[in-house]
């Protein structure tokens, strides 16, 4: 079984998403390696990018205080490294087109492999221009890993059937951030998308709260959680390893 | 849908172009693509606008016969294709009286819309205003300070502007918030891209709603000279205006094409915006394309003194035009730039926006070397009006708008 899979073995997985190198290396390490040992399933490593379109305004200002702390694509890989030299959990890379396609995809890919990363996850690279990347990733044992948005309907079935190692489904529309509520129709979503296929399917965008999670997680196969830890990180700096460890325990409690 | 799904490669321009958006935009933008598709042959849809642009836009817009600028430079005779004469002043308007009308016709009641000098976005407001949509408009919070006189125009039209802060403040991060804001509220709202960028079907919606421009000024040279010219000259940010005056004449091979694009304190200064001088492949902003980047694909800030021009990248047709050596593109100064905006208003009485001056400076570069019966066709793409007040500043004059 891959390390993604193994991360919804008979459980609900709790996702967790952290920029890499925010607000800096050695404490962006100590952040995931709390973040994983307080119990989180999987982790979702962030790329730094200029200009993340899919991101509101939480995870926009940690791209910008990690490249400022200057992060590169290079040494992210040198932290997944950092990472995988502690831990077996499954790391998701969270980034845009271009870091992946101007560093060259197949040296990315590779690069990302020696590292012990799983997976790639890329919102601006929907379903019809994946041949720009899924194969190179999957050359090097990468999950290209698909989305599905609550306005997908009719591309949910074809999208899903293809998915590898899981499918984030988003949430709500517009970027990722907390949000008080979550109204979209996601059992319809999550129906359609069981029947065509066994890929399991995680919900996020918007999610922060223990209620909020357990809710989700009884909808899908896991929850991902991103502006609500990216948030303790910008408000506790070098303390956010012990706050970032309590937040993922009353997380998870719930799943 | 699988099948649509399965056809990747569309709304390719070579290699360059595609659709590198959230999936959240996806039917979205297949539903805008399939309109277009129907509403650019319908009969009625053309002859509506048609219709706007002869009796709102002001159109067909001049091609005037720059005597002086002539006799002045002693060489190519000089023709000046007149887009600052429409109305808003720009050509932007041909593009967006296309795009809310389309956007009316598919059932929306609100458009949204980036802009860097505010011509787009004063473009924008206006068809909005005439169609009866709700408009906002997201410009970068630099660019608002630079053309504040815009930023009251346009909430004097009933749009919203959004001051954007984030990034740099410019007209990339406007386009990136306008973008969010669009995978926020799709259902009754377009984004109208303001040139010929951004995913496909953008970069050709856009393209054919500005070739306008070139449809009219091959006609109008024919007429004139009985001939095609030997140049085509624009300034390119995105490059919707070059694009619009490339167009008609990209299948007659004897017409070499120009495109000017913005250079700032120079090619070899970091503060510049020159994407073909400049920049490599890249996938930003819904395409791939030419990009001003780093090592790691982290999109550079660009510099110009044009508002409209200080922009990373370049639409991907404009990239393939490059790539196959259909078209060339030459890096323009800001003083350079300065210097054609002085000129041009001094020898014709004309100003023109500080974009245009991009291309009157190449003009002002080649005309003198070519013959005295070859013809330049030289796009002024808008009016000078908003740039009175930087200029003076550039040139040391403080005055109070």
């Amino acid at each position: 079984m891959s390390r993604i899979a193994n991360a919804f073995n008979n459980k609900k997985a709790f996702i967790a998403f952290l920029t890499a190198g925010d607000p800096d290396y050695e404490t962006s390490l100590e952040n995931f390696k709390a973040v994983i040992e307080a119990g989180a399933d999987l982790i979702e490593v962030g790329i730094p990018f200029s200009d993340p379109i899919a991101e509101g305004p939480v995870i926009q200002e940690a791209d910008i205080r990690a490249l400022v702390s200057g992060m590169t694509t290079d040494r992210v890989f040198g932290l997944v490294h950092d990472i995988r030299k502690e831990y077996d959990i499954p790391i998701v890379f969270m980034t845009y087109a271009n870091p992946v396609y101007h560093y060259g995809a197949d040296k990315f890919f590779k690069n990302a492999a020696d590292a012990g990363a799983d997976g790639i996850i890329i919102p601006d690279c929907p379903y019809e221009e994946r041949g720009e990347f899924e194969e190179t990733a999957a050359k090097y044992g990468i999950d290209f890993i698909s989305m599905i948005a609550p306005t997908s309907e009719d591309r949910i079935k074809t999208i899903a059937s293809q998915a590898k190692g899981f499918i984030y489904v988003v949430s709500s529309l517009g970027v990722t951030g907390v949000r008080s509520e979550i109204t979209t129709d996601l059992d319809s979503i999550i129906k359609l998308i069981k029947e065509s296929s066994d890929t399991p399917a995680a919900i996020g965008f918007g999610i922060s709260t223990p209620e909020q999670a357990a809710v989700m997680s009884k909808k899908a196969d896991g929850v991902i959680v991103g502006s609500a830890m990216v948030r303790i990180v910008a408000q506790y700096g070098k303390e956010a390893p012990a706050k970032l460890s309590e937040y993922v325990k009353s997380m998870t409690k719930g799943l | 849908m699988r099948e649509v799904l399965e056809n990747a490669v569309k709304g390719r321009f070579g290699e360059f172009g595609g659709q590198y958006i959230p999936e959240t935009l996806m039917n979205e933008i297949h539903k805008l693509e399939a309109a277009y598709e129907h509403y650019k042959n319908d009969p009625e849809f053309c002859a509506e606008l048609d219709k706007l642009n002869r009796e709102y836009a002001g159109r067909p817009s001049l091609l005037y016969y720059a005597e002086k600028m002539t006799r002045n430079l002693g060489g190519a005779k000089i023709y000046l294709k007149r887009e600052d004469l429409n109305h808003t002043g720009s050509h932007k308007i041909n593009n967006v009286l296309g795009q809310v009308l389309l956007a009316k016709k598919m059932g929306k009641t609100r458009v949204i819309a980036e802009t860097g000098a505010g011509q787009h976005g004063v473009a924008t407001a206006t068809a909005a205003a005439l169609m009866d949509m709700e408009c906002e408009i997201f410009m970068g919070e630099e660019d608002t300070i630079r053309q504040s006189l815009n930023v009251y125009r346009m909430e004097l039209l009933g749009a919203k502007v959004h001051a954007v802060k984030t990034g740099t403040k410019v007209l990339k991060d406007a386009v990136n918030e306008a973008m969010r804001e669009w995978t926020g509220r799709v259902d009754d709202t377009l984004y109208v891209l303001g040139s010929v960028m951004g995913p496909h079907p953008f970069p050709t919606i856009v393209r054919d709603f500005q070739s306008v421009i070139s449809k009219e000024s091959r006609a109008q040279i024919l007429e004139a000279e009985g001939k095609l010219p030997d140049v085509v000259i624009a300034c390119v940010g995105g490059g919707s205006n070059a694009i619009g005056s490339f167009y008609e004449y990209i299948k007659d091979e004897g017409v070499q094409l120009i495109g000017c694009e913005a250079a700032g304190l120079g090619v070899d200064n970091p503060k510049n915006a020159a994407t073909m001088a400049n920049g490599s492949m890249g996938i930003f902003h819904g395409m791939k394309s030419l990009f001003c980047q780093d090592e790691y694909g982290q999109i550079a800030p660009v510099y110009s003194i044009s508002a409209g021009l200080d922009y990373p990248g370049i639409g991907p047709e404009h990239a393939y035009l490059a790539s196959i050596g259909r078209a060339k593109y030459v890096p323009i100064t800001d003083e350079e730039a300065v210097s054609a905006f002085e000129y041009l208003s001094k020898t014709e009485g004309i100003i023109p926006a500080i974009e245009s001056s991009h291309a009157v400076a190449h003009v002002m570069k080649i005309a003198p070397k070519m013959p005295k019966d070859s013809i330049i066709v030289c796009t002024i793409s808008g009016r000078g009006d908003k740039d009175v007040a930087a200029i003076a500043r550039y040139r040391g004059v403080e005055i109070y708008e």
